[in-house]
């Protein structure tokens, strides 16, 4: 079991760019072109690691081997949808990714005392609304470039691809106020800023538009989930059960 | 009235593959000019299955037979033709025909790998609808019929693969499925294993009706459960019907094996006109045709002095394997 704690322990430790990018705009002043203080870009960050930590989504990995693998096969005649075993796959992880996340907000505010806050719980509440939404957008997306392993066999490649603009769009390495404005003109159509910048924001108490970066979460949602299932009813039409 | 629950039509199924030369040649051909063709690997066969029937599909590796099984329980979509299976088309994997059948493949497991089968169990009847209660009952009688009881609390990668097909056969069976589709379930079993696997599934039978689907390259698998195979040859039936009729058609000479009480007498029934097959002093093997066999004995022991006679079966093995590579089979 120890390997298991580890492992755990080690998923949530990676999750820690958004530190790494906190050194980088703190000690090169780079908040002052942005007018945010330290403390409020502190705690965005800080918010950025726990909206990742509670909405990483990995679903496309583990769909392409057990579909390569037939491994889904079993899971195909039964009267759940397997995704709903994945889903569950990644609920259950982070409620055990919790204390350790805790552990390292813990140690943040050790070494950042004056970043030390306590959101109302109202914020609270919508921040993990938000962030459960975020979850849901992200495994969506994986879901339907996962089931592109009906046609192509290496779907991953596809979601790599999607990571680079989730990376950067989604407010992980900064936060999305800081864009140059033309591409702040179409990123709020797009679904990366409210996979991470969003929820962060609502959290950490910074300035944001909370109407309508809920709508957005939700019209999201409403257009993905029937793609999901139009690409999740054809894929299994093309399903060859290979490896079983 | 027996009721026909599976109904297939001329069903056929092709798949797409590609092809590829050796060598890093044979790799940037492949990247640039992907070859890939047309396989029919099922071809426009027919056949019915009743209800509480055990049928064994028969076959080489790669005829067939699995693709079948998999078509059959809405796994695949076939290509052409039509299923029926209780009433279902099986590819649409409606709710009501999932709860009624299961697949079990023996070189495929659904158990969670790191927590014990007991889980998996829980998790299994609550997709199934079932009720904590109802879910210890029949985790209870089935874990009974199969004789497993502390495994089920053992992690499954602890567990030895008997333990482990055990545990399989009782997760896919926890809905009390109707129909039950069997893909070599007795891969890598040892012999008493195997054997207690055929008990448990002749009795599941017995006691619920259901209809058994069966493929399985141990012949002892099939003649001890089956009374009808389909054998399937590159995709097409070449015989489906009764077992025993088969096995006579394939084997319709006996073997005896004749210990005269001497070597002269031996000498002598060799010269009598009955096919020989070999002499070992007073030891002689003899071939009989199945429907002389009560009337060639009669001469015999009547004509010589015997001291004692055997009657050998041919090997099951070597007569399914004829079906295997033959085409057609009519009887």
């Amino acid at each position: 079991m120890l390997e298991y704690r580890v492992e755990i322990a080690l998923w949530a430790i990676s999750g820690i760019i958004p530190f790494f990018m906190l050194n980088i705009w703190t000690n090169n002043n780079l908040n002052e072109s942005i007018n945010i203080s330290d403390v409020l870009l502190s705690r965005y960050f800080l918010c950025a690691f726990f909206v990742r930590q509670f909405s990483v989504v990995w679903v496309v990995f583990s769909f392409e081997e057990d579909s390569l693998m037939g491994k889904i096969s079993p899971y195909l005649i039964q009267p759940l949808n397997p995704f709903f075993r994945y889903f569950a796959q990644h609920l259950a992880e982070q409620i055990t990714r919790f204390p350790f996340a805790l552990l390292i907000a813990f140690f943040f505010f050790i070494f950042n005392p004056d970043s030390i806050w306590i959101p109302n719980l109202g914020i609270l509440l919508l921040s993990i609304v938000s962030t459960f939404l975020s979850f849901l957008i992200q495994f969506l997306i994986q879901s339907i470039v996962a089931c592109l392993c009906f046609w192509t066999e290496k779907a991953s490649s596809i979601e790599r691809l999607l990571f680079i603009p989730t990376l950067f769009l989604s407010g992980l390495l900064a936060p999305v106020v800081s864009f140059p404005a033309y591409v702040k003109s179409w990123i709020y159509f797009t679904p990366f800023p409210y996979l991470i910048d969003f929820p962060a924001n609502l959290l950490s108490g910074n300035e944001t538009n909370i109407s309508g970066g809920f709508s957005m979460q939700i019209l999201w949602i409403f257009l993905l989930f029937p793609l999901f299932k139009k690409i999740w009813s054809e894929g299994t039409k093309k399903y060859t059960a290979m490896g079983s | 009235m027996v009721q026909n629950i599976i109904d297939v039509r001329n069903l056929s199924k092709s798949f797409n593959v590609s092809s590829k030369e050796p060598g890093l040649k044979g790799t940037i051909k492949h990247f640039f000019r992907r070859q890939t063709k047309s396989l029919k690997i099922i071809k426009d066969i027919s056949f019915e299955i009743n209800e509480g029937e055990i049928v064994g599909f028969l076959g080489a590796n790669g005829a067939g037979k699995t693709t079948i099984l998999k078509m059959l329980c809405g796994l695949i979509y076939p290509s052409e033709g039509s299923i029926l299976v209780s009433g279902y088309l099986p590819f649409r994997r409606k709710e009501n025909f999932l709860k009624n059948i299961t697949l079990i493949m023996g070189q495929k497991q659904q158990l969670i790998w790191d927590l014990p089968p007991i889980e998996s169990f829980y998790l299994n009847a609550s997709i199934y609808g079932l009720d904590k209660f109802e879910a210890k009952k029949r985790i209870k009688k089935l874990s009974e019929m199969l004789e497993i009881d502390e495994e089920l609390f053992i992690p499954v990668r602890k567990l030895s693969l008997g333990q482990r097909m055990k545990s399989e056969l009782l997760a896919a069976l926890i809905h009390e499925p109707n129909i039950l589709f069997l893909d070599e379930p007795t891969l890598g079993l040892d012999i008493n294993a195997q054997r207690n696997l055929r008990k448990f599934l002749h009795k599941y039978n017995k006691d619920t009706n259901a209809t058994i689907c069966l493929t399985s390259h141990y012949m002892k698998d099939i003649t001890s459960l089956c009374k009808r195979v389909i054998c399937v040859h590159e995709g097409k039936i070449s015989y489906d019907g009764k077992l025993d009729l088969l096995l006579k058609k394939l084997s319709p000479v006996k073997e005896i094996l004749i210990v005269c009480r001497s070597e002269e007498d031996a000498i002598k029934l060799e010269k009598s006109g009955f096919t020989v097959k070999n002499k070992i002093k007073n030891e002689i093997t003899i071939k009989i045709e199945n429907n002389s066999i009560t009337s060639s004995l009669k001469t015999i022991l009547n004509t010589f002095d015997i001291e004692d006679l055997f009657i050998n079966e041919p090997p099951i093995d070597e007569v399914i394997g004829k079906v295997l590579i033959k085409k057609d089979y009519d009887i």
